[in-house]
């Protein structure tokens, strides 16, 4: 039982709710009008606006994707018959593509998105514990957003067309700038600029990644509802907390680290420039020191996110539940001490190697304890081939497959070999991407039908995220090939023997793409079009499926009290009703709690 | 297309060092265990999938919502997993980061695009030759970024840091040519700073160190053609096109003799100007072209810069000079003696 009495609302809020609103009234028409979601303190609506921001940055990041894939298509130039301009534009591109998505889909994501959304249902509370900080993240985020997208996109258009923004310096130096080349030693005078550009736009979205961090750590410490000690917590908690931890904790440094290079710049001290004393391969740490643990900001929600799905829709109490809050913590933890494995071959001290390998190591078997536990919780289920599901177990392929061709980069003698190749580049897609995208989509998936009271179409669901996982596979197995075999990333024309392999892998990011546009054009249907949703389309047991779909404005008349989050045998389908019926008498038993007026 | 895929079924470049079979030994031992490893998880989500799948008629049945044993036990077996190959990995790195004592060294600069391989006799190369079967260290550095001296066949690879050495050791074990890249990203033309190692037979290989030091006692030499052999080997044409086309730097074709603006003022492309612009790049720079290029000072010779000048006259439709010395093979003895600081020409 939880040891700290949690108010019922929020902190600092008053404790009496208002009157019921009246039925059919829910968030989304609650208030109207622009302003009403601009300036909206309701965690739901900033849930959505984040949704917006970020699928908006996926389109970018997607559309650049392509053309980079269809740059290299052939080893010769393709948008521009001039070679020097074609390798620039696909310079461009590759950084555009890679920091935003690094920095506005992948990191942001799911905490953001699902998490902002879910989070305070979860808690059986009415918001976060800070909802104007959390609107102060959001706008935080747009701001940086906005400004990051145009001085990347600046640069895109001074290279393509000759358009010269105010500011818009562009940058072509991936989404790591390593210095010394992003601070001015390159052929384009202004990437200097680019650089401190782009890390103030980096600057300003770690302030939102921080205080998101904050909020959630604080709602989960203070707002958890009667009956939910830590260990009664949805392990979609779990992974938010442990994700919070290290975004308060990595993301101060990417701030120093931007600070640093201004200070170098302004005021002329040599920290990273060897040309006045400094050395490049200390910001190659600072940077790792964040960008590392900023893997796994990407990858533990999503983590959280499988737990819920694959544990609702095989209707089966979750395996080895403390095993995977554990491993979530032990994740975190871990995930600070790994980031020199990226700098094996950029000349720091053998000794320095050798451990950074073992602790690497060392974080793989948490993973594996999740997968291991995710397919036992199917084991003697009955499972329900719903688009999340299938999304989930798309996520186990890719992520299995990831995790484990992670074995060959964390052994040292191997990483020589595959590092700066097309090996890492496959690795991280299927991890970074291939992972986290799928866990996004089957969270969107399993709780679109609470965010917009609407079903959405199973078949082409199904379809789109098969049609997916197949592009997937194609674009990136070819990679692993061509990386082990010496092909090196970040080239915009590469020897003609390569040249099948990237053939098959544009293909595959075309596949990919009719994949993506499926389920989008899937989700929009079910808002337009959809069967409307109940309250508990699934059957689940955590609290946000004992409120209605779309949850009203405080998503809770009556403070819900927590049960087992997995007891999902309480839950009966009625086939008179069709409709998922819950056995409170047996909750209760198995939750252990006191009878209490239960709301559903 | 496909068949060009099948016909190199193999994942792994050719074998070339000392070290290679070892490396290759633990990729192919990892690739078995994560084969095992996928293999067990994806049969067992699928068999679940489909025999637990829900259907009339069918219940979800008990079962444990924990079990320690079954716990322990996947923790521990992935532990010794993980540990195993951690050791191998670390037993093949030391064997690469030791350097056997009688080893022959090569110094390596990078530079934007190119890379240059100094060998004891002081003499540059843009390829790395070595010989068979005998520890090369390479010592690398970097005159301007970050760039990463990868060599696939010899499953090799260090970064090269301005101001500071790295340094690494190989031993070829097979004749013959293997590639070179740049694998740390260095800006435009990063896909195109490619080199070749070219492994020699041992008896060999001073015979080529001998020819390749002096271009003037190579068969059919002409100052001319020497220059157009250096600015090909040295990466001068990695930026200076011969096509008439500016790229990084301006064209070299009818370069000489030719009127250019700079930043501030106007200059004759003419020996002086040549010179000055290959040992002080950043001096007196052509208008539209920015600071990038690197120094030479110390790394070509003046008969080199006779050469490249030679070549440069041979190019250009503003040069209306007698070019006979250009072509004789004769011509470089006098400026070979010459002291460095003698102006050109």
């Amino acid at each position: 039982m939880s040891a700290i009495t949690p108010p019922a609302h929020g902190i600092g809020l008053p404790v009496e709710r208002e009157p019921s609103p009246p039925r059919g009234d829910n968030y989304l028409t609650h208030s109207r009008g622009i302003l009403s979601w601009l300036f909206s303190l309701d965690h739901k609506r900033i849930g959505i606006m984040y949704l917006v921001g970020v699928l908006t940055a996926f389109l970018i990041g997607g559309i650049f994707a392509l053309l980079l894939r269809t740059e290299l298509l052939t080893p010769g130039p393709t948008f521009n018959s001039n070679k020097a301009e074609a390798w620039t534009f696909y310079n461009h591109c590759f950084t555009l593509h890679g920091a935003v998505m690094v920095f506005l889909f992948v990191i942001p994501a799911i905490p953001a998105v699902l998490g902002n959304f879910v989070l305070p249902i979860m808690l059986g509370a009415k918001d976060v514990a800070f909802p104007r900080l959390n609107l102060g993240s959001f706008w935080c985020w747009i701001g940086g957003a906005i400004f990051f997208t145009y001085v990347l996109l600046g640069g895109i258009l001074n290279a393509s067309f000759g358009w010269h923004l105010p500011g818009g310096y562009g940058l072509d130096t991936g989404w790591t700038f390593y210095t010394p080349y992003s601070t001015g030693q390159g052929p384009h005078a202004h990437s200097t600029d680019g650089t401190i550009a782009a890390l103030l736009g980096v600057f300003i979205l770690g302030f939102s990644s921080i205080l998101t961090g904050v909020n959630f750590i604080a709602s989960i410490h203070m707002l958890r509802p009667k009956g939910m000690g830590w260990f009664r917590m949805p392990l979609m908690l779990w992974a938010l907390y442990a994700t919070s931890v290290i975004q308060i904790l990595a993301t101060p440094v990417l701030a120093i680290t931007g600070l640093l290079l201004l200070a170098e710049r302004v005021i002329g001290v040599g920290i990273f420039d060897p040309a006045i004393g400094g050395d490049p391969v200390l910001y190659q740490h600072f940077f790792w020191f964040y960008s590392h643990p900023a893997v796994y900001i990407m990858i533990l929600p999503a983590m959280g996110v499988i737990s819920e799905v694959i544990s609702t829709h095989s209707r089966k109490h979750v395996f080895g539940y403390n095993f995977i809050a554990y491993s979530s913590i032990a994740i975190a933890l871990l995930s600070f001490l790994v980031w020199g494995h990226h700098m094996f071959v950029s000349g720091q001290s053998p000794l320095a190697n050798a451990i950074f390998s073992l602790l690497t190591f060392s974080v793989a078997v948490p993973s594996a304890i999740k997968v291991f536990n995710w397919v036992s919780t199917m084991y003697r289920g009955d499972i329900r081939f719903t688009t999340a599901m299938v999304c989930a177990m798309c996520f186990i392929v890719m992520f299995t497959f990831g995790g484990l061709t992670g074995l060959f980069l964390g052994a040292l003698s191997n990483n020589i070999h595959v590092t700066g190749t097309y090996f890492i580049v496959a690795h991280f897609h299927y991890v970074m991407v291939g992972s986290v995208l799928f866990a996004f989509l089957a969270g969107l998936y399993h709780w679109w039908p609470k965010m917009f009271g609407r079903m959405t179409d199973l078949a082409w669901g199904n379809a789109g995220a098969l049609t997916l996982l197949v592009g997937f596979n194609l674009t990136f197995m070819p990679q692993f090939i061509m990386g082990a075999k010496g092909m090196p990333r970040r080239y915009a024309t590469y020897p003609v023997e390569f040249q099948g392999y990237h053939v098959v892998s544009t293909i595959g990011a075309y596949v990919m793409a009719i994949g993506l546009f499926t389920i989008a054009f899937n989700l929009l249907h079910a808002l337009l079009k959809g069967e409307k949703a109940p309250a508990n389309p699934w059957g689940a047991n955590t609290l946000e499926w004992h409120c209605p779909s779309p949850p009203p404005h405080d998503n809770f008349p009556v403070e819900p009290v927590a049960g087992d989050p997995y007891d999902l045998k309480s839950w009966q389908w009625d086939e008179a009703t069709k409709q998922w019926v819950l056995d409170e008498q047996r909750a209760r038993t198995v939750a252990g709690t006191e009878p209490t007026v239960h709301h559903h | 297309m496909l068949l060009s895929i099948l016909a190199q079924s193999a994942y792994l470049p050719p074998r070339a060092s000392t070290v290679a079979p070892e490396v290759d030994g633990l990729f192919n031992a990892i690739l078995a265990i994560i084969t095992f490893f996928c293999l067990v998880i994806f049969a067992a989500m699928i068999v679940f999938a489909i025999k637990y799948r829900h259907r009339v008629g069918h219940e979800g049945g008990a079962s444990p919502g924990h079990s320690t044993a079954l716990e322990l036990t996947w923790t521990i077996i992935p532990t010794i997993i993980v540990l195993t190959v951690f050791y191998y990995g670390f037993k093949g790195f030391l064997n690469e980061t030791v350097v056997p004592p009688n080893a022959y060294e090569v110094q390596v600069d990078a530079y934007m695009w190119g890379w240059a391989f100094t060998y004891p006799n002081g003499h540059v190369d843009p390829e790395l030759h070595i010989p068979k079967d005998r520890p090369i260290r390479l010592v690398l550095s970097s005159r301007d970024v970050i760039h990463s001296l990868y060599l696939p066949a010899f499953r090799m690879q260090k970064s090269a840091v301005p101001g500071r050495y790295n340094r690494f050791w190989v031993q070829a074990t097979r004749l013959g040519e293997f590639p070179i890249y740049c694998a740390q990203y260095c800006g435009q033309n990063h896909s195109e700073m490619l080199s070749k190692v070219v492994v020699h037979d041992p008896k060999e290989f001073p015979d080529w160190l001998e020819r390749a030091s002096d271009l003037a006692k190579q068969p059919g030499f002409t100052p001319i053609k020497a220059g157009g052999q250096i600015v090909a080997a040295r990466g001068c044409l990695n930026c200076h096109h011969t096509d008439g086309t500016a790229s990084t730097g301006p064209t070299f074709k009818d370069l000489f003799g030719k009127q250019e603006v700079l930043n501030d003022g106007e200059v004759t492309v003419d020996e002086n100007y040549i010179r000055e612009s290959i040992l002080y790049p950043q001096k007196r720079i052509v208008k539209g072209f920015g600071p990038v290029m690197p120094s030479f000072l110390g790394s070509l010779k003046d008969n080199e810069i006779d050469w490249i000048i030679w070549y440069l006259k041979s190019i250009s439709a503003n040069y209306k000079g007698d070019m006979s010395a250009g072509l004789s093979g004769g011509a470089v003895a006098t400026s070979q003696a010459a002291p460095a600081t003698k102006p050109a020409q």
